[in-house]
């Protein structure tokens, strides 16, 4: 059972979110411009890294709000909460 | 090395306390060159440098591994073999594979322990039941046994289940695969490496690859733990690992990493002696010849490659066991583990080329690639080989998700993604 400190009602059961994959895959703006490449890269292609993940999750069973977390995909250790839409706290943590 | 074995090689042995058993596979130093390189030593991938050797004539072949081979998913699953899923294509690839695991003791000279004792897929509503005769229709129109069962015809043949209407959701009938059942899951990975390494296969443990060199878009070596290898023809069967091997190559995969957990109960005297699978409630259960009850889970929703999942999923796995089988509530659990399966969007593989020449991927499988073990190898094999996919792989290609050609099978996966 992880520990996740959702910015606002601060550090809760796992059980009480749920989990949004990775961070910071921005939907094109025109999808119809893009090339079947492009647009299957958007769609399915991932990171899937082994090591520090941006990803969301969101606090269903608590304020519903969605949040970002930089997380270890080996250890489960988050080390960085964030906003949607804020910049994560590192450059780089691949 | 003990060629073959047989009840002549045992009495030899017996002669001489068995003490004079030969190792079932070298253990070479990495050559400083290769014809064809598997990364992957667990099952797909030892059964793919299997068929390489056996099936063509591509020259030098080892399989590298960075622990031990059968370690990672090879070693963790629920040994459940079948081949009732609902595409065309799909189905006559897992098809092939249970043909092969029919005939594989005798092809290797190796007990892997097939038990063909029928696999049941039950449905608890409705639309689970319209679901099974569609599916099971479709196996049938392929060629594949498959039967629908009452629930009268389920307890005749599993009485430690509940069919009864007080259920929460109530069992309303089954598919039933007769030919489907378990297999050792160690056994297939040493006996593919052991007749791997009798064709001249170099298994290369405790071998980790760091970099795949390219030349103009082609694969000229791997950069190992162990030293530089030169190949031309990189075979990635690393599971779990596939988008870290990706990496490496500069390529990004539709795949997502994520625990998947399974557990065993103390044994006990036999109590089920077919496959039990449930997507409505959520489990799956055998009992192995130990007697211990191996029951299987849903992914967890993160992904993870710390081979270890939240407790959450195995007590709602738990719960749907129980609710399956009451008289269950009081068994002990003795071991709890986790994997790391590498799950593709539309429950299918990626077996085949990629835009760097020389290099292939065998990835994909997700929660379901065990009864895939001798297939995968066989098509693979020809792939690499041939640098053309067979015709039992060739739907599976990266391009699907370039064309929208996805298959999907997560009904008949059964395990939840």
């Amino acid at each position: 059972m992880l520990q996740i400190e959702c910015p606002w009602c601060g550090a809760c059961d796992q059980s009480e979110f749920s989990y949004g994959g990775e961070a910071h895959i921005a939907r094109p703006k025109t999808p119809a411009d893009l090339s079947d490449q492009e647009w299957g890269d958007y769609l399915f292609n991932r990171e899937n890294p082994k090591g520090w993940h941006r990803e969301q999750w969101c606090h269903t069973a608590g304020c519903r709000r969605w949040f970002n977390a930089v997380r270890d995909t080996v250890t489960s250790r988050i080390k960085a909460y964030y906003q949607m839409g804020a910049i994560p706290p590192e450059e780089d943590v691949r | 090395m003990t060629k073959r074995y047989s009840i002549f090689s045992l009495a030899r042995n017996a002669l001489s306390h068995h003490e004079n058993w030969r190792e079932a596979w070298r253990s070479p130093e990495p050559q400083p060159e290769y014809d064809v390189v598997i990364v992957g030593g667990g099952g797909h991938g030892l059964a793919s440098a299997y068929y390489l050797a056996r099936n063509f004539d591509v020259g030098r072949i080892a399989v590298v591994e960075k622990g031990w081979i059968g370690g990672g998913n090879t070693g963790r699953n629920t040994t459940i073999v079948r081949s009732n899923y609902l595409w065309d294509e799909a189905a006559h690839l897992y098809e092939k594979s249970l043909q092969l695991w029919e005939g594989l003791s005798q092809e290797l000279n190796y007990n892997v322990m097939f038990s063909q004792r029928g696999v049941m897929n039950l449905g608890h509503t409705l639309q689970d039941m319209r679901d099974i005769v569609r599916r099971s229709s479709a196996n049938r129109l392929n060629g594949i046994d498959s039967e629908v069962l009452t629930p009268m015809d389920i307890k005749r043949r599993v009485p430690a289940i509940d069919v009864g209407p007080s259920a929460r959701y109530p069992i309303l009938g089954a598919s039933f695969q007769p030919r489907g059942g378990v297999a050792r899951h160690d056994a297939v990975a040493w006996g593919f490496a052991r007749a791997a390494d009798q064709l001249g296969v170099d298994i290369i443990q405790n071998c980790e690859v760091t970099g795949i060199r390219q030349v103009d878009g082609a694969v000229t070596a791997l950069e190992t733990s162990r030293g530089p290898i030169r190949t031309a023809k990189v075979g990635v069967v690393a599971a779990g690992h596939s988008s870290v091997m990706a990496a490496m190559a500069g390529l990004r995969l539709p795949i997502e990493s994520h625990p998947l957990q399974a557990l065993v109960s103390e044994p006990l005297k036999p109590v089920l002696d077919t496959v039990i699978m449930s997507n409505a409630v959520h489990g799956y259960i055998s009992q192995s010849d130990k007697g211990e009850l191996v029951i299987g889970a849903g992914i967890d929703a993160y992904t993870g490659y710390g081979q270890r999942g939240s407790y959450g999923i195995i007590e709602g796995n738990i719960a749907a066991i129980v609710t399956l089988f009451p008289s269950f509530s009081r068994v002990r659990m003795l071991r709890q583990w986790g994997g790391i399966v590498d799950v593709c969007p539309d429950a299918c593989p990626i077996i085949g080329k990629t835009p760097v020449r020389g290099l292939y991927f065998n990835c994909g499988w997700g929660t379901g690639g065990f009864k895939a073990t001798p297939g995968s190898g066989w098509v693979f094999a020809h792939t690499v080989a041939k640098d053309e996919p067979h015709s039992l792989n060739a739907a599976f290609s990266l391009e699907r998700f370039y064309t929208g050609a996805l298959i999907d099978e997560h009904g008949a996966a059964g395990v939840a993604h």
